[in-house]
C-alpha cells in the first residue's frame, strides 16, 4: 500500500487544475493531453508496421 | 403437420434467416483479407475487451457496496479498475471511429454498423456521466449540481433527476449497461454478417 501511495504522490491532485484559455476555447491540460495522444495513436495506428504481416505475404 | 405448416413457423423463418445471414463460418471466421492486418483495426476489439474489464470490475463494486470502495484499499483499486477502463474504453473508441470515419466504412449497406456505433458512443457517455453523479462523494456532489439547471433547463429534468442518486445509480448499473451491450452486440453481429469492409478503389475516378 504504502508503495502504491509513493507513486500516487507522483501525481498531486489536491491542486486545483490546470487550463488553457484562447478566446473562448477554455480546456484543461488533462483532457488537451488525452486529446493529443488520441491523435497521436491514430496516426502510428496507421503507419506502424503490424506484425506478421509480410511473413503472411511469403506464404501466399 | 403439412411442410407449407411447418414452413410458416416463426421458429423456422427465423432459423432460416439467422442461418442465411449469418452462417457459422462468417459469425466465426478464421481468416481475413491482407488489408486487415493494420493496427487500425484493433481497436474495435481494444474498445470491446475494455468493455469488458469495466462489466466485470462494474459488478465487483456492485457486490460490495460504496463503504468498501471508498473505504478499503482493494476497494480503491478495483474502483480505479473501473475507472480506467472506462478511460481506455472512450480512447480506443475513438480511435476507433476516427479510423471508421476515414475508411468510409459505412459503405456497401453497412450504414447499420455505423449507427449502431453512433448510438453506442451516445449511451456510454450517458453511462459515464450517471457515473461520475453515482461516485457519492464531494464530486459527484459537485457534477450534479453543475450539471442540474443544464439539463433542467432542456425540460429533460422531469424524467432524468441528476439530483436523485437512486435514479442516476439505476441508469448508470442497469439501464445504460443493458442499452450499451446490446448495441455492442448488434454493432459486431452486423460487422460479421457484413464482413469487413473493402479499401476503396485506387484510382476509381481516373480509369473512366
Ligand atoms: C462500444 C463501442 C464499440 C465497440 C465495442 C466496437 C467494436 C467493433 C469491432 C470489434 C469491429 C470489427 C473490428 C474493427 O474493424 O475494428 C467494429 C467495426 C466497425 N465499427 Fe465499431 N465498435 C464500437 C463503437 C463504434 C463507433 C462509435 C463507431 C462509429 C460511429 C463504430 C463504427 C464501426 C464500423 C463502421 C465498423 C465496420 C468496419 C468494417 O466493416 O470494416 N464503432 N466495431
Amino acid at each position: 500500500m504504502a508503495f502504491l501511495l509513493s507513486f500516487a504522490a507522483l501525481i498531486p491532485l489536491d491542486n486545483l487544475g490546470h487550463y488553457i484559455q484562447w478566446h473562448i476555447i477554455e480546456i484543461s491540460v488533462a483532457n488537451l493531453i488525452v486529446m493529443i495522444l488520441m491523435v497521436v495513436t491514430f496516426i502510428v495506428a496507421l503507419v506502424a508496421p503490424f506484425p506478421g504481416r509480410s511473413r503472411r505475404k511469403e506464404n501466399r | 403437420m403439412s411442410t407449407s405448416e411447418i414452413d410458416r413457423q416463426w421458429t423456422t423463418r427465423l432459423r432460416r434467416r439467422v442461418e442465411g445471414k449469418l452462417p457459422p463460418e462468417k459469425l466465426l471466421p478464421d481468416t481475413q483479407p491482407t488489408y486487415v492486418s493494420s493496427w487500425i483495426y484493433v481497436f474495435g476489439i481494444a474498445t470491446l475487451s475494455s468493455l469488458g474489464v469495466v462489466i466485470g470490475t462494474g459488478c465487483i463494486l456492485a457486490l460490495r457496496g460504496p463503504q468498501w470502495w471508498h473505504g478499503s484499499a482493494y476497494g480503491h483499486f478495483i474502483n480505479s479498475m473501473h475507472l480506467w477502463s472506462v478511460e481506455i474504453f472512450f480512447f480506443a473508441m475513438v480511435v476507433h471511429l476516427w479510423g471508421k470515419f476515414a475508411m468510409a466504412a459505412w459503405r456497401g449497406g453497412r450504414a447499420l454498423t455505423w449507427m449502431t456505433g453512433v448510438v453506442t458512443f451516445l449511451v456510454s457517455i450517458g453511462a459515464g456521466f450517471t457515473g461520475y453523479v453515482s461516485q457519492s462523494n464531494f464530486d459527484s456532489q459537485w457534477i450534479s449540481t453543475q450539471a442540474k439547471d443544464g439539463i433542467n433547463a432542456t425540460g429533460a429534468g422531469a424524467y432524468f433527476n441528476v439530483l436523485n442518486l437512486g435514479q442516476m445509480l439505476m441508469w448508470h448499473i442497469v439501464l445504460l449497461p443493458l442499452g450499451a451491450i446490446v448495441l455492442t452486440g448488434m454493432h459486431v453481429l452486423m460487422v460479421r454478417i457484413k464482413g469487413v469492409v473493402p479499401p476503396f478503389e485506387e484510382g476509381a475516378e481516373v480509369a473512366e
